[in-house]
């Protein structure tokens, strides 16, 4: 198996890859179904498994959605796979500009952000302008932004609110552009298969977070940080770490590196992807929200997007600038 | 054909911008003859109504523009009678004809209507005290449901002077159908419309 794969164009490997992952989503969504279907004893139960199960299930269809995405910026080429992420980063920065209030003031930045800033900064990974597109947002926007804010003549809670945008500019657009911008990068013996890339960084991190969550709910330890985060924990935080990083290192294959490096990549990718998912939770908590999706206020019609692709707007750029450093790119 | 167009495009345009999500929380979306009454912050809080509504409900649904203002060029004309339906109403107190004539109209055609009962737009989160309007029709037509909902952060869109919209997202929540009660006073029935109204705020 493993050989009859190796012996593949890099073309048919990515498609091999595409017909396991459908196959075990269908596996996956054909099992939940069969769950649904089940009755139970008494009320009580019924309603928690439910509950379980509707949880399950919104998994397993952003699952669906995700590699849906991934497919379809595989066949249509980088160009394709760049507007997607694009419409991405719009709507994950849609998401946090509404829960962060802005004043009128701000409006002009809003627009450039949205309708400058965004296209541009895509454009420069299209075109591969690397060293650009790496201090465009830190150095430029950072220090131009804050001048259309001035001119609008409103001094009230000002480094706040650029504060906060500037954020949102850096995980919603900056960290987000990292991910379409590794299916440009030319990495030595590796044509053709950059989708691999991407997709490696996002199985990785997305199977950490999704290991840390499970044996923080098993373990029940005392949180870390309370007031930020009941389930954060340093135990459950090293072994979803730790199992990612092997995981990583078993999908060496896919990537450009041996076991060991594959490791250290993941390792890497995975503290930058739960830190930073971390730190997006205490922007929540002091906004007084418990997702950016949430339905507990009437601020939003959010979807929550953010809160799914936060740890991989916070892993993306590390790993990007990471590998390039090591390949020397 | 071209009416059809323009609304699937502003339908279009408002979902890219605000999400334009409609929250249903004390009642569903249902076709019988309503009076939605909403707080008023943007020239966008009628098309934002107008893009929650589910498509079913859009059709049989009208809105109250200003005659003067919305019937100045013929594209505004077009816009607000071919595409929105909407009720024309003239602001200027020299015209003896009842301001409410044309709701009335309207209702009695069996058109559900949107009202923004403030009157004006304001500019500040509290909504202004409403108007007598709403309790005119209300007690006339007490057939019709009146159905409050809170339109959130449209103001943010597009503030006056600006001419390029930045998108957030924007909801309307629908609250719980309310009447006036028997002999209820003018004043009281508008103030607990009213704090229906602001009480979707929280929800």
């Amino acid at each position: 198996m493993y050989h009859y794969l190796k012996n593949l164009g890099p073309t048919q490997q990515v498609g091999a890859l595409f017909i396991i992952v459908f196959g075990l989503l269908l596996l996956s969504s054909i099992v939940a179904f069969l769950m649904s279907l089940r009755e139970h004893g008494d009320d009580e139960t019924g309603d928690r498994k439910r509950a379980e199960l509707k949880n399950l299930d919104g998994i397993i269809r952003t699952s669906w959605l995700m590699v849906f995405v991934f497919w379809v910026g595989w066949l249509s080429g980088p160009l394709v796979a760049l507007s997607l992420f694009g419409g991405l980063s719009f709507f994950a920065l849609r998401e946090f500009m509404t829960l962060s209030p802005t004043r009128l003031g701000d409006h002009r930045s809003l627009v450039l952000a949205f309708f400058v800033v965004l296209p541009l900064q895509y454009w420069l990974v299209a075109t591969e302008h690397f060293d650009m597109f790496a201090v465009f947002i830190p150095v430029y926007v950072f220090l131009a932004l804050p001048i259309a804010s001035a001119l609008a003549n409103d001094p009230q809670r000002f480094l706040e609110r650029n504060a906060k945008l500037q954020w949102g500019i850096m995980v919603c657009i900056y960290g987000m552009s990292h991910v379409p911008a590794l299916l440009m990068l030319k990495f030595p013996g590796y044509d053709h298969r950059n989708a691999f890339m991407v997709f490696f960084l996002v199985l990785v991190v997305q199977f950490c977070m999704a290991v840390q969550h499970l044996v923080s709910r098993k373990l029940k330890l005392p949180p870390a940080a309370p007031a930020i985060s009941m389930s954060f924990n340093w135990p459950s935080w090293w072994i979803g770490v730790f199992s990612a990083s092997l995981f990583g290192a078993l999908l060496a294959g896919i990537t450009p590196w041996v076991p060991g490096t594959a490791f250290a990549f993941s390792f890497i990718a995975c503290v930058a992807g739960t830190m930073g998912h971390f730190v997006m939770k205490a922007l929540k908590r002091d906004r007084g929200i418990p997702s950016w999706g949430g339905n507990m206020r009437a601020v939003t019609g959010a979807g929550g997007l953010l809160d799914r692709v936060d740890a991989l707007c916070f892993a993306a750029p590390v790993f990007f600038h990471s590998a390039r450093w090591y390949f020397d790119l | 054909m071209l009416a059809k167009l323009m609304s699937y495009f502003l339908l279009g345009l408002i979902r890219f911008l605000t999400g334009a999500q409609a929250r249903w929380h004390g009642c569903p979306p249902k076709a019988e003859q309503r009076i939605y009454f909403a707080n008023h912050q943007s020239h966008a809080d009628l098309v934002m109504i107008w893009a929650a509504l589910p498509k079913e409900l859009r059709h049989i649904t009208r809105a109250i523009a200003a005659k003067d203002y919305w019937t100045k060029s013929p594209f505004r004309q077009w816009l607000t009678t071919e595409v929105f339906h909407v009720i024309y109403v003239s602001r200027d107190r020299t015209s003896d004809e009842d301001p409410l004539e044309p709701l009335i109209e309207a209702l009695a055609n069996g058109d559900s209507i949107i009202l923004f009962p403030e009157g004006t737009r304001g500019h500040t989160g509290e909504p202004q005290a409403f108007k007598a309007g709403l309790y005119n029709l209300a007690t006339r037509f007490p057939n019709v449901v009146l159905v409050p909902a809170w339109i959130n952060n449209v103001q943010h869109v597009l503030p006056k002077g600006e001419v390029v919209p930045v998108p957030v997202l924007c909801s309307v929540t629908f609250g719980a159908p309310m009447q006036v009660a028997d002999g209820e006073e003018r004043r009281t029935f508008l103030d607990r419309a009213r704090n229906a109204v602001v009480a979707l705020r929280d929800v």
